[in-house]
């Protein structure tokens, strides 16, 4: 039991940081149809970022506002360079354009800076538990829950209460007869990459916290988590994405810890079976989008 | 107010729509009429900026429109109920509404909310309900009155009674007459032809992507082999 517990703590901690990927992943599909490969190098950038800041002796307190800055510019720096061009594209030369993004953007990191592996220290607190009853629970992991929490309700609140949050539904719904409400279709679109930006920035700050290194093909460990987590949850529904985030994060900790010793480490196979079965007898996710195709 | 000269719309190679041209004065009524495939719709769609014309030319108000986006459209005053009245059916009926007036001020939505309620009764007691659940009749009264919200000068309709049972054909026959009281300007397309040719001030009737008559609603209704081979019985 006191195992059970402790491995869903780790595991909400682990698959809040997907959860967030998943919501950037989900909410421009919504708007673009775009599923956007690129996603992971958000953390990438925001990645050397971190360690350009350590070396120059910033504190993380700074570094963090740092990544969550730097994420939402790159992101909005790539829908101009790249996605602006193919936008009404069919699915397919939109998923090739994500791929081509991802390839660049590790590419110039290979080029300019370095093959190797950069590390930075990690913030102190990130390895300190403490105990609830007879569990040990990671700060990190309560940090990582309790922003998540709250992030969520933001986003939720943003989405439901604000015109640009409704704009972005009816967009996500039917794009054409948005823009014939007089909805721009540059706002909301841009607007859906700086918060899928703003998501993907906190969960960079936490990735990289406990990762505490850097290098250029970084960016795809995380984007296959966020881009599998919003296929498992259902595509275009954003509920779904943060459910595929956390039921990603408790089945991989579950699995790592039942799984006999030596296969452990086959633990992200696993995993990847078990999404293809999902997707075998629920090809639609978890979550079943009703509304109309984009035309 | 509306000027529409030589408009060819393709799709593909294939033209949906040939040379059309048609006016609309302010105040008028003026009811766009034909079989199905006619290329009705291919025509309202270029005129609101959902489709891009290859050739012609559509001025609203003076100004050069042709192929102009439709959020931009709008904003000068033009607006358009679609084909099948695509509204959302995720959100609510406020929802629906409020997004139909995401371009005005948001000081004077409020008191737009409030004339929508009572113009349309019936949408008033489902304010919160998901649109997905309003029947055919509510849901066409919803797609106008979310597209009234803009306070639009023109107002386009896109076969607003197709699929309505009969009593609700008649309901939204008697709201074009009440929109038309009010001196609103309205370009209608209609598969009803006959009502349509009462109600209108003036009619274009078009087959196979061609506008190929025009006159008064009593002119059209009396020139029998036209009706006939055009409109059908």
């Amino acid at each position: 039991m006191t195992e059970l517990l402790q491995n869903l703590i780790d595991g909400l901690g682990r698959g809040s940081i997907y959860a967030l990927l998943a919501l950037g992943v989900a909410v421009v599909f919504g708007v673009m149809h775009l599923l956007n490969f690129a996603h992971g190098e958000l953390i990438t950038v925001s990645g050397y970022a971190t360690f350009w800041a350590m070396g120059a002796g910033w504190s993380w307190y700074l570094t963090v506002a740092l990544i969550v800055v730097v994420s939402v510019a790159t992101s909005l720096a790539i829908e101009r360079v790249a996605f602006s061009r193919v936008r009404g594209a069919d699915d397919f030369t939109l998923l090739l354009t994500s791929f081509g993004v991802h390839f660049v953007v590790s590419a110039i990191f290979l080029l300019y800076v370095s093959a190797s592996v950069k590390t930075f220290p990690r913030p102190g607190w990130v390895t300190n538990t403490y105990a609830l009853g007879s569990l040990r629970v990671e700060v990190f992991d309560t940090v990582v829950i309790g922003v998540t929490v709250v992030t969520l309700i933001a986003t939720t609140l943003l989405l439901q209460r604000t015109m640009f949050g409704l704009a972005l539904r009816a967009a996500a719904a039917d794009f054409d007869t948005a823009r014939l409400m007089g909805v721009r279709s540059n706002s909301v679109i841009r607007g859906a990459f700086a918060l899928s930006g703003l998501l993907a920035g906190i969960a960079s700050v936490f990735w990289l916290m406990r990762a505490g290194s850097i290098s250029p093909s970084a960016g795809i460990n995380p984007m296959l988590k966020g881009v599998l987590a919003a296929l498992v949850g259902g595509l275009g529904s954003l509920r779904g994405a943060v459910l595929g985030g956390l039921a990603l994060g408790l089945a991989e900790v579950l699995l790592r810890s039942r799984l006999p010793d030596s296969v452990a480490s086959l633990t992200e196979g696993v995993v990847f079976l078990l999404i293809a079965l999902l997707f075998i007898f629920r090809p639609q996710g978890i979550v079943t989008v009703t509304h109309a195709e984009r035309v | 107010m509306l000027e529409v000269s030589g408009l060819t719309t393709k799709y593909g190679e294939i033209s949906a729509l040939r040379e059309a041209s048609l006016h609309v004065g302010s105040g008028e009524v003026v009811g766009l009429i034909g079989p199905n495939g006619a290329g009705k719709t291919t025509l309202l769609n270029s005129i609101a900026g959902l489709l891009a014309p290859s050739g012609g030319r559509v001025t609203f108000d003076g100004e050069d429109t042709t192929g102009m986006p439709p959020e931009k459209l709008l904003r000068s005053g033009l607006a358009l109920v679609p084909e099948h009245r695509r509204i959302f059916v995720d959100l609510t009926v406020e929802e629906n509404l409020r997004i139909g007036g995401v371009t005005v001020p948001s000081a004077d939505r409020p008191a737009l909310l409030d004339e929508m309620g009572e113009r349309f009764p019936m949408l008033r007691d489902k304010w919160t309900t998901s649109a997905g659940y309003l029947s055919g009749g509510e849901a066409q009264q919803l797609a106008i009155a979310r597209a009234l919200m803009s306070r639009p000068r023109l107002l386009m309709m896109d076969e607003p009674s197709l699929g309505l049972a009969p009593l609700l054909v008649d309901v939204v026959f008697e709201l074009i007459e009440a929109l038309r009281s009010q001196g609103r300007t309205l370009l209608v397309v209609e598969q009803n032809a006959t009502r349509m040719l009462e109600l209108a001030d003036r009619a274009y009737v078009m087959r196979s992507g061609e506008v190929v008559a025009e006159g008064t609603g009593a002119e059209l209704r009396d020139n029998e082999d036209l009706f006939d081979t055009f409109v059908g019985n």
